[in-house]
């Protein structure tokens, strides 16, 4: 099994049915099922898969500098990429033991509704319909973004309502074309979208000049910005069009996987609320006088065997990268070249908008 | 094979299915047929269950819903407050449209190439088999992309207009080619400018009949009619008169850099013209071939036979060669406009809003109703392959050789 690195959709490969009794086992006429529909819905099984299997199936980006890009050894690593490693941590103990699917937007929700990946970590906005129409299961937040407006600096354009009449290029099947349409149509703006299927596709069109301007998630063209030759000629400006709280998500109706996502998110805002980093871990892991530390690296009571885990199912989850904040600080934080500031995903206690529930 | 005749013979045994060749081909067909309807009615029942395991549910509602985003090039009126189903139907049009232009373009291309490519002028054969080389042997979607980004790069962004002393001008002052499409003016309607177009297209209707006449007198007293002259005059002094009279009701608007980009006029939008030109191109390549292989089909005989009857080269082409290879070259043909049409879909590359990149495309992910999507492109893709295959058909069936 190759660990840590992209692997494409089995074509014709084995296929693996991880589904329900009555399910009918189409193993034989495999190829024919995916012609017909991507036959594998799984149902609160997704755990006992992953365990068998010995590895994570997560779905990530095709490749957004700090949120999921492969490294000079073909190692992917971003923010998103860290929330993958971590589960397959708190799973498997072993962070290294994820494949790596990466999706466009357009396939993203077909890859997990047909099995292929376990978990999707892919700066997916969680929205009503998203969750309740396409029987999708969002667990949690690990960036609270929205939609903002990039224009190169010769514009001399400063507000996003200086905009009338602008090309955009959009990347298609987001949720950020629909906050466009409103928010031009509500300033009573016209404009010209120019929509394209992926990020990197759209950062040569807007670096040829065939669009004005670039929108994406405020995170995202930060992103974007810090890949270009000369990131100070392009500025974004002051307006943020949208809510976009992105996290990681998984097939609706497997709750007990859907817990173990959550709560691994959770296990890493908590240690950083917490004090608990990569660094002392191993020295707090012994003990420590804080019920709440004891109980989230399983020196106290049991938290891990009710997920079916075991108890140092967080400790191993926060191993792989450090908590919250330091996955943060290290992939897109101010000393990256991304250079985002915590803002609303600072802790709670710090003002901003990240708050674990309690582990008890 | 009297006795298969013979009335005395015993009549149908079982095994006969089987064993006669007279039923075997039947019976073949009849299991064929019977194992395809299981093989699709298992598909089907097979997406039916897993859409079910998974909660969902087929449902068309979601045409009906507003669709929330919007297009770019729209052929009918089109905002993003409007339908699912209206997205659908903008990107229909604009499938057709570039399938149609892409369509006349590659014919014409493929005629004259297929036919220079036989040119006894080394140079022309040369360049044009080169031409077909190069073509044929690149898949279309790098075609797209190249065409489409030499146009975004090469071409000047229409920030490049502005100014005391721009970089870059408008041609005649009246086109700008930009890197987001060609800006052309606008023909203006006013009252009136419905009579200049009927006699308008009664002059060329009028050019139809002066053809006809002129063969006629030409058959009937064996004088000539001076045919171009009075074609040429036809077409535009009663146009033109039409026009003046009227108090000239037909205006021109023309593009302007207003804001970000040009206003008023015709924008022929990048993506358009690199789709379009990439298709023409690649399948133009195909048709020159099929226009090649169907010319050579006709028998030397027949050059020479007219040559002998005093013709002249283009003559024996157009007169006596293109009729006769037609027959050869209309049913591949067939196929690749039929290719050509389907191609169409690659238009998302370019950001090319057709059918795959509204319906296929950004309301499929909005709405997640990809199997209800995906079957809708399907039945419309099949529907206009088949139309085009009929129509096709028709006129393959004007143009072969009549058996009587």
């Amino acid at each position: 099994m190759k660990t840590g690195t992209a692997r494409c959709r089995p074509g014709s490969t084995k296929w693996t049915i991880r589904g329900n009794e009555d399910m009918k086992k189409t193993v034989l006429l495999g190829a024919v099922a995916a012609a017909g529909l991507a036959g594998a819905a799984a149902s609160a099984q997704t755990l006992a898969a992953v365990q068998d299997r010995g590895a994570l199936n997560c779905g990530i980006s095709t490749g957004l500098v700090g949120f999921a890009s492969q490294d000079s050894n073909g190692e992917w690593q971003g923010f998103d990429v860290a929330v993958c490693r971590a589960v397959a941590a708190a799973v498997l103990g072993d962070p290294s033991a994820v494949n790596f699917t990466p999706t466009t937007n357009q396939v993203r929700f077909e890859v997990l509704n047909s099995g292929d990946i376990d978990m999707l970590a892919r700066n997916t906005t969680w929205t009503f319909s998203r969750d309740v129409d396409l029987k999708l299961e969002f667990a949690g937040i690990n960036y609270y973004d929205g939609q903002g407006f990039m224009v190169p600096a010769a514009l001399a354009v400063t507000s996003a309502l200086e905009l009338d009449t602008a090309t955009v290029c959009i990347q298609a099947g987001t949720t950020t074309e629909l906050n466009l349409a409103d928010f031009f149509r509500v300033n009573g703006m016209t404009y010209q979208p120019v929509p394209i299927t992926t990020a990197s596709e759209a950062q040569q069109q807007y670096l040829a000049g065939t669009c004005d301007v670039y929108t994406t998630d405020a995170s995202g063209l930060a992103a974007t910005r810090a890949a270009f030759e000369d990131p100070s000629a392009h500025v974004i400006l002051p307006e943020i069009i949208s809510k976009e709280p992105l996290g990681p998500l998984v097939r609706h109706g497997d709750n007990e996987w859907g817990d173990v996502v959550r709560w691994t998110l959770n296990a890493l805002i908590a240690a950083e609320e917490l004090g608990v980093t990569s660094a002392n871990i191993d020295e707090l892991a012994q003990g420590t006088d804080n019920p709440e530390i004891n109980r989230l690296l399983g020196t106290e009571g049991s938290l891990g065997a009710m997920l079916g885990l075991s108890d140092d199912w967080a400790l191993n989850a926060i191993k792989a990268g450090g908590n919250y904040g330091e996955i943060f600080e290290r992939h897109i934080g101010t000393s990256t070249p991304i250079g985002l500031s915590r803002g609303l995903n600072a802790q709670w206690t710090e003002g901003g908008l990240l708050y674990a529930p309690p582990f008890r | 094979m009297t006795s298969a005749t013979d009335p005395s013979q015993p009549v149908f045994r079982l095994e006969m299915l089987i064993t006669d060749t007279r039923y075997r081909g039947i019976t073949f067909q009849i299991i064929a047929f019977f194992a395809f309807v299981l093989l699709f009615g298992w598909m089907a029942w097979n997406a039916a269950q897993n859409l079910a395991a998974l909660g969902q549910n087929i449902s068309y509602g979601f045409l009906g819903e507003q669709a929330g985003y919007d297009i770019n090039q729209k052929l009918i009126p089109f905002v993003s407050t409007d339908t699912h189903l209206r997205a659908a139907f903008v990107g229909i049009l604009n499938t057709l449209l570039v399938a149609f232009l892409g369509c006349v373009t590659a014919t014409i291309l493929g005629v004259f190439v297929g036919v220079a490519r036989l040119s006894k002028n080394w140079l022309v054969a040369k360049l044009m088999s080169g031409y077909v080389e190069i073509f044929r042997n690149v898949p279309v979607l790098i075609w797209i992309l190249i065409i489409f980004s030499v146009m975004s790069n090469a071409l000047p962004a229409p920030n490049a207009f502005r100014g005391e002393d721009p970089a870059a001008s408008m041609v005649m002052g009246a086109i700008a080619f930009t890197n987001r499409g060609v800006y052309i003016p606008r023909p203006l309607w006013e009252p009136g400018s419905a009579i200049v177009v009927a006699v308008f297209l009664l002059s060329i209707l009028s050019i139809f009949a002066l053809r006809r006449y002129a063969i006629k007198r030409l058959f009937d007293t064996g004088q000539e009619t001076p045919v171009l002259p009075l074609s040429l005059a036809l077409l535009f002094v009663p146009t033109l008169l039409a026009f003046f009279l009227l108090g000239r009701p037909i205006g021109i608007e023309y593009p302007e850099l207003r804001g970000f980009n040009f206003q008023g006029g015709v924008q022929v939008f990048g993506s358009l013209i690199g789709l379009w030109f990439a298709l023409a191109l690649y399948t133009g390549a195909f048709i020159a071939e099929n226009v090649r292989a169907g010319i050579m089909a006709v028998s030397k005989g027949q050059t020479e036979a007219a040559a002998a009857l005093g013709m002249r080269p283009g003559r024996i082409m157009r007169l006596v060669i293109l009729p006769q290879a037609l027959r050869v070259i209309i049913p591949p043909l067939i196929s690749q406009y039929l290719n050509l049409t389907k191609n169409t879909s690659l238009a998302a590359a370019v950001g090319y809003m057709d059918i795959t990149g509204t319906l296929g495309g950004i309301t499929l992910n909005q709405t997640g109703r990809s199997f209800e999507a995906i079957l809708l492109l399907m039945l419309f893709y099949l529907i206009i392959s088949l139309s085009i295959a009929g129509i096709m058909n028709l006129y393959n069936n004007a143009v072969k050789l009549k058996e009587r």
